[in-house]
């Protein structure tokens, strides 16, 4: 059976941490354990969305937790990590549908919506009464979403959308879609709409099949013929900077959200490394071997919380630039897959069974891995930015 | 109802833990939390509010770090907090403990003040008890159940072997709390920000000393267990060793 989660804490990270940062981490790690471990393995073997939880974590002040306003909690960014750390040490595809709810639904209709939209939306999304998704990545287009074929065609007081949706967390659940769209008579410019799902030509269906991210609901959308009134055109969106703005926010909380997988994992295999013998009645954990893997791991989530901590300091002072946070992306995630394979292997056979919370977090990272930018596209932004040479 | 909650910081329940030097107590470099059965007192006292008004004040004794329970009460509702801050508090005596609390709320005049049955580091079990005394209060322990009444509380306690007891108090009076008696609430990130506008009143070392005395208890020293194996083979015809056997676990190991 699995173990109970004993946090991580290798080089006093905790004291780097305020009073009120330690608390909403415990608060959410709190939350997850007494919550959601106990019934996730189910649901990933399902393939369930354990969509009971939402009232409570809306209760809490889980979603949009770093907006100000709106009945949101108003967290700072180092705040709002240690919450999606503590929602990925529980499952990667919980931890998607919140960064989705926040910071890829609620945060541009807090930035770019019309004061309507936020009074409308914001509370509602915040209380979890209404759930939403993000619509940018395509069939065709995925690293490259500037090529998208969806397009807006203003006829009226109204636009016209007309396009396919892929690879979208939360589509069949959402009650609005946050859809992006090249619109005719701006010269193609890619525009951010409100998309009530209930209209007529809007349809969405579930992607299945999948090996990773069972927990959270991944959909198709296709828009035909979608009318919406011209007043769900979010007005402060302007180019495929805004959508790529969005995805900075979700970054950043992924890249804590990957700490929480590699705990998870870390503290696991430590925990079996321990009470598990072979040879002589020795614990695995007193083999070099062993504890090579222990270390490895243990020091590239300390490296991560830093990394990680730094980026959201930066943050919550207005200085951050995108090419930090993809640094904090690409390298977290890595991370996370990698603990996440070395755990897997100290725990033997036991390792590949859903006893263990090892092979699913593993899964999953594969997802995450290549989400809100893909190791390699991460790679290139980071490389543009210290070559002056983009390589795409 | 105006209630008062004694909240104490100790070290997380799966923390490993450390002698310090002297081996009078244990290294102060790890994780702390709530006391679990104050968490319990707390949440009932939060619940009267919620049922009949009044005011939740919480305090703890202990050093600079303590202060986070004070803020997680804080953010799960309590109204206001008292902190008795300064290192020295750690090693006071539950006698001593409670007379720095009586101290502090000297001039506060409360229905009803709610303490953990038990700390879960020295888990004397006494401070709640020697406070009422000192405050010159009726007491309960163990509570399971609290119900206003006209006259006072209507309360239930837990006694051994799954027995109970109802027992009427008058208020103002000292409860000590069980753990499980009601369900905890989390703080709510709202909660959490907007406990930071909450009052907090720090009482200094000095304004309470000339209330204490020296400790009547004291740790001489604290050790580590050690292992013994020690067999011993028990030959014989089976009813004598059987008997013998039976003699060693009622006299020796007193186990039946
Ligand atoms: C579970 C899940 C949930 C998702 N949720 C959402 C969502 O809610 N909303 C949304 O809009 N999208 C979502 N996505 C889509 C995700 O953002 C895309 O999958 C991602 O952008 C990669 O696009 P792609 O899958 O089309 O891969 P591709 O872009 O086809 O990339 C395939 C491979 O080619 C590499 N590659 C591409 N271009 C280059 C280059 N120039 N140089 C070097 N290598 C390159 C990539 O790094 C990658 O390894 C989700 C995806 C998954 C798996
Ligand atoms: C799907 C599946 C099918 C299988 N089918 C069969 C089968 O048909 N028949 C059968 O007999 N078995 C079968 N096995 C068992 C398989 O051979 C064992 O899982 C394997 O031998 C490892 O043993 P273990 O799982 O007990 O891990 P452990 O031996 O507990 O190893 C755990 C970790 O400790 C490390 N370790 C152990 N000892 C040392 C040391 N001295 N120094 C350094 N590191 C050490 C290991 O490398 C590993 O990382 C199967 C296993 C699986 C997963």
């Amino acid at each position: 059976m699995a173990f109970k989660f004993k946090g991580v804490d290798f080089i006093g990270f905790d004291a780097l941490l305020n009073e009120d940062e330690r608390l909403s981490r415990d608060t959410a790690r709190q939350f997850i354990e007494d919550n959601l471990i106990p019934i996730i393995e189910e649901c990933n073997r399902e393939g369930r969305f354990p969509r009971e939880l939402v009232p409570q974590m809306g209760e809490l002040g889980f979603f949009g937790a770093n907006l100000h306003g709106y009945g949101c909690a108003g967290m700072s960014n180092v705040e709002y990590g240690l919450v999606m750390q503590e929602f990925e040490r529980g499952d990667s595809g919980v931890r998607s549908f919140v960064s989705v709810q926040s910071a890829l639904v609620m945060y541009p209709i807090f930035t770019f919506g019309s004061d309507e939209q936020k009074d409308y939306w914001l509370p509602l999304l915040a209380k979890g009464e209404k759930l939403g998704c993000f619509g940018l990545t395509e069939p065709d287009f995925g690293s490259n979403p500037g090529g998208m074929r969806t397009r807006a065609r203003k006829v009226g007081d109204e636009y016209v959308l007309n396009g396919e949706k892929m690879w979208i967390t939360s589509g069949t659940i959402s009650d609005v879609a946050v859809i992006w769209a090249k619109v005719e008579d701006e010269d193609d410019r890619v525009r951010g709409f409100l998309v009530e799902t209930d209209r007529p030509g809007f349809s969405a269906y579930d992607v299945h099949g999948k090996w990773s991210l069972r927990a959270s609901v991944t959909s198709g959308l296709s828009l035909q013929d979608v009318h919406v009134p011209a007043k769900n055109l979010m007005p402060g969106t302007g180019g495929l900077k805004s959508p790529l703005m969005c995805l900075n926010q979700a970054r950043y909380g992924i890249s804590w959200g990957a700490i929480g997988a590699a705990m998870s994992c870390y503290d696991t295999a430590l925990q079996y490394s321990l009470l598990r013998k072979q040879f002589r009645d020795q614990p695995i954990a007193s083999h070099q071997l062993v504890q090579e893997k222990l270390t490895w791991m243990i020091s590239e989530i300390s490296k991560a919380q830093l990394l990680s901590l730094q980026v959201g300091r930066m943050k919550d002072e207005g200085k951050v630039s995108f090419e930090h946070i993809s640094m904090a992306k690409r390298n977290n995630v890595w991370m996370a897959l990698e603990c996440a394979r070395m755990a897997r292997d100290i725990l033997g056979g036991n390792g590949i069974t859903d006893d263990y919370p090892i092979m699913r977090h593993m899964m999953n990272l594969e997802s995450v891995k290549t989400y809100e930018g893909t190791h390699d596209i991460h790679t290139l932004i980071i490389g543009q930015s210290v070559t002056g040479i983009p390589a795409y | 109802m105006k209630i008062l909650v004694c909240i104490k910081q100790v070290p997380q329940k799966d923390a490993p833990l450390k002698l310090n030097e002297s081996g009078t107590w244990i290294r102060e470099d790890v994780s702390y939390e709530v006391n679990e059965p104050d968490a319990y007192a707390l949440e009932e006292a939060l619940r009267q509010k919620e049922k009949h008004g009044g005011e939740v004040v919480v305090i703890t004794a202990g050093p600079a770090r303590s202060q986070q329970v004070l803020r997680e009460a804080l953010a799960k509702g309590a109204d206001r907090a008292i902190h008795l801050e300064d290192d020295k508090f750690v090693q006071l005596d539950s006698t001593n403990t409670a007379r720095a609390i009586a101290a502090a709320v000297a001039e506060e005049n409360f229905d009803l003040i709610v303490t953990g049955l038990q700390s879960d580091d020295f888990g004397a079990a006494q401070t709640g008890v020697l406070l009422a005394e000192i405050l010159g209060l009726p007491h309960a322990t163990i509570i399971i159940g609290i119900e206003k009444t006209d006259s006072g509380l209507h309360l239930k306690r837990e006694l051994e072997a799954g027995h109970y007891q109802y027992v009427d108090l008058p208020t103002p009076a000292v409860l000590t709390i069980q753990s499980g008696i009601n369900k905890l609430r989390y703080a709510s990130l709202i909660g959490i920000k907007q406990a930071k506008n909450k009052p907090l009143r720090k009482v200094a070392w000095a304004e309470v000393e000339p209330k204490l005395s020296k400790n009547l208890q004291q740790i001489e020293r604290l050790y580590v267990p050690v292992k013994q194996k020690k067999t011993e083979m028990i030959d014989g015809p089976a009813a004598e060793v059987a008997r013998k056997v039976t003699e060693y676990l009622k006299n020796t190991a007193r186990v039946i």
